[in-house]
């Protein structure tokens, strides 16, 4: 039974049972199980995995649930001002760090890294918080500006979210590339439907605790765990999702990603294509400065001409 | 209007005959009343609230809940009763009764629009004769705290701008303090005000405190005449639960076997989803049987709910689910 056997002490103290953890999903601030009651089981990466945790199973159900969720967050999200979303992130990286022990274990247990490995993965998930918490309010300047015309007019582009945006978070790397996607998806204001890595799912719930006890309003992050072959379809063709990243669809089992491309192209939602060229999508370097191009993918430029006198 | 309803009393003294008669006394006395609305057997509250609780666990798939669906949007009376109605936003609710659904013309229209008695001529214009009823509430709704002159003005008033049915709301305070008699006459006389309108009347359950109560006041309806027994105004809660509406028809369906005569059940307030409608219509099939299935017996008083079963048909006509996009937004305009 116990995995971790202590050497029994001289006054053989008693052996302890192991708390073995079934986590449940993260939908509109709260922790439901599976409308469908399943859950699967989830082993470390290594020579000889060992059983971690049981995670739910997410059905068609949940992913409705958790963009209705999202769809509600979306407006307040959205509507608060740039500073104080990024307040709001950056609280998140102060909450991951008094969680780093227990983001380094899993981590660890879930890639099969070494723990120096393991830990510089944390910190480096953790900064990348800050950094995009940092660009909260700057990217508006960065991405937007004023445009030369040739007429009397103010002509000024300013960047806005898309709305509720569907992330399939990369398989491979279950923290640093997690943060990767969901990050710079909610700094602008979108909210986001997360499909965890299918066999890599406990730092994502862990992360989810975090959101959960930081300011992040609920529903802003929804994170399904399952089967991503199951769930994501119905992502990709939900009338009411605005965009989908499929980050994640690279190296998931049963997943070609541009059958998911063509179910999200019924309703025009913005398609951030995995890695890679062709069909062979690969998962990208999560440990590179990122740029803006993951921010810039779920913006709306809205453009307004103002007279201005002669 | 209501040619196979062959309801029995239409004026004031038939009405009275057959209650008479259906109480056996000679006098129709508050006494009698009470002594046999008293005489009704008490309803099993913790059985009620089981039975509606297991038949609410059903499901309903793929055909059968495509079928839902659309029964359950034929059902619906379209209501607005709010102090900021406008004749646009009434117009614009009737004109979303004749095309619920843009995107798809084989949606089946709502069986009525209900709105205030000043509002009826501005959703007749827009409906004219296309079968979608109007209804409207009268009688000082929704407390019915006026005297009885200006309720049948009320009444005579929406009758001749138009209305197809009436929603009258009963006197709860009489009911509650034991004056059947007062209820009774008052359902009497708004019938005979409503002419050729069917008359729906408006319990208000959420008032009445107990399921006997509730029981009471439908037979004490039926008696008086009224072709529909309808739960709520939709301004007190709760509204229409389950349990409530599962006693109402049993209670239809025991009047049909006492008297051959059927009535119509209306739930109206706070239900919201496809799924709550769905609920209901196990229950009317389970409970009162497949002839209140139509919506020439049975309605849901609703706003928001027509919305959720128009994203329910798309998801199951499309395949992929709906969002807020592509239905109608009903919230009031600030212009």
């Amino acid at each position: 039974m116990s995995t971790t056997t202590r050497k029994p002490a001289k006054s053989a103290a008693p052996s302890r049972v192991d708390v073995r953890k079934t986590y449940k999903l993260y939908i509109g601030g709260k922790f439901p199980r599976s409308e469908s009651g399943r859950s699967y089981e989830v082993f470390s990466t290594g020579r000889s995995p060992k059983f971690l945790a049981n995670a739910a199973q997410g059905s068609r159900k949940d992913a409705r649930d958790a963009v209705v969720a999202a769809r509600k967050a979306q407006s307040g999200w959205a509507g608060a001002t740039a500073y104080n979303r990024g307040q709001v992130l950056y609280r998140v990286a102060e909450v991951m760090e008094s969680r780093r022990s227990q983001f380094v274990a899993e981590v660890q247990a879930a890639e099969g890294l070494t723990a120096a490995r393991a830990e510089a993965n944390v910190s480096a998930a953790i900064d990348r918080w800050v950094w995009y918490a940092g660009w909260s309010d700057k990217f508006a300047q960065v991405l937007g500006g004023a445009n030369p015309v040739a007429g009397p007019f103010f002509n000024l582009s300013s960047p806005e979210p898309t709305g509720v945006v569907a992330a399939l978070a990369p398989q491979g790397s279950s923290l640093l590339g997690l943060v990767s996607v969901v990050a710079p998806i909610i700094v602008s204001g979108n909210t986001a439907v997360v499909l965890a890595s299918q066999e890599r799912p406990v730092p994502a719930i862990t992360l989810a605790e975090a959101l959960a006890t930081s300011d992040v309003p609920g529903g802003v992050v929804n994170l399904i765990t399952g089967v991503t072959s199951e769930v994501a379809p119905w992502l990709a063709s939900h009338r009411d999702v605005n965009a989908i990243d499929l980050t994640g669809a690279a190296d998931a089992p049963d997943v070609v990603w541009g059958d998911l491309e063509r179910a999200a192209a019924d309703n025009l939602k913005r398609v951030l294509r995995p890695a890679g060229s062709g069909v062979t999508a690969v998962e990208p370097d999560f440990t590179a400065e990122p740029g803006l191009e993951r921010l810039e993918a779920f913006l709306e430029t809205k453009t307004v001409w103002h007279p201005k006198g002669i | 209007m209501s040619t196979d309803t062959a309801v029995p009393a239409t004026t004031a003294t038939d009405a009275a005959e057959r209650a008479r008669e259906i109480l056996g006394v000679s006098r129709l006395t508050n006494r009698a009343l009470t002594s046999w609305l008293h005489g009704l057997p008490g309803v099993d509250q913790v059985g009620a609230e089981a039975r509606a609780a297991s038949l609410g666990t059903r499901s309903i798939k793929t055909t059968s809940k495509a079928w839902a669906i659309d029964t359950a949007i034929s059902m619906i009376d379209l209501t607005t009763l709010e102090g900021a109605d406008t004749p646009g936003r009434v117009r614009g609710l009737a004109t979303r009764a004749l095309t619920p659904d843009p995107s798809d013309l084989s949606t089946p229209r709502p069986a009525a629009v209900c709105v205030y008695g000043d509002m009826v001529g501005h959703a007749k214009d827009v409906l004219g004769d296309s079968g979608v009823k109007v209804a409207a509430v009268a009688t000082a709704f929704p407390s019915g705290r006026a005297s009885m002159a200006v309720k049948l003005a009320d009444t005579a008033d929406a009758v001749s701008a138009g209305a197809d049915e009436i929603d009258m709301v009963i006197d709860r305070g009489a009911f509650l303090s034991g004056d059947y008699l007062t209820v009774f006459d008052q359902i009497v006389a708004v019938k005979e005000a409503c002419g050729g309108a069917r008359l729906k009347v408006i319990m208000e359950t959420g008032e009445l405190v107990t399921y006997d109560n509730v029981r009471r006041a439908s037979y004490l309806s039926m008696l008086a005449g009224g072709d529909f027994i309808k739960t709520s105004t939709g301004k007190v809660q709760p509204a229409a639960t389950l349990p409530v509406t599962l006693i109402m028809l049993q209670a239809v369906r025991d009047w049909r076997a006492l008297t051959g005569q059927m009535v119509g059940v209306k739930p109206a307030g706070g239900i919201r989803t496809s799924k709550d409608a769905i609920k209901f219509l196990v229950t009317v099939h389970e409970v009162a049987g497949e002839d209140w299935l139509d919506n020439h017996w049975f309605r849901f008083g609703a706003s928001s709910l027509l919305n959720d079963l128009l994203l329910q048909r798309q998801k199951v006509s499309t395949g992929a689910y709906s969002g807020a996009d592509y239905i109608a937004d009903d919230s009031p305009s600030l212009y």
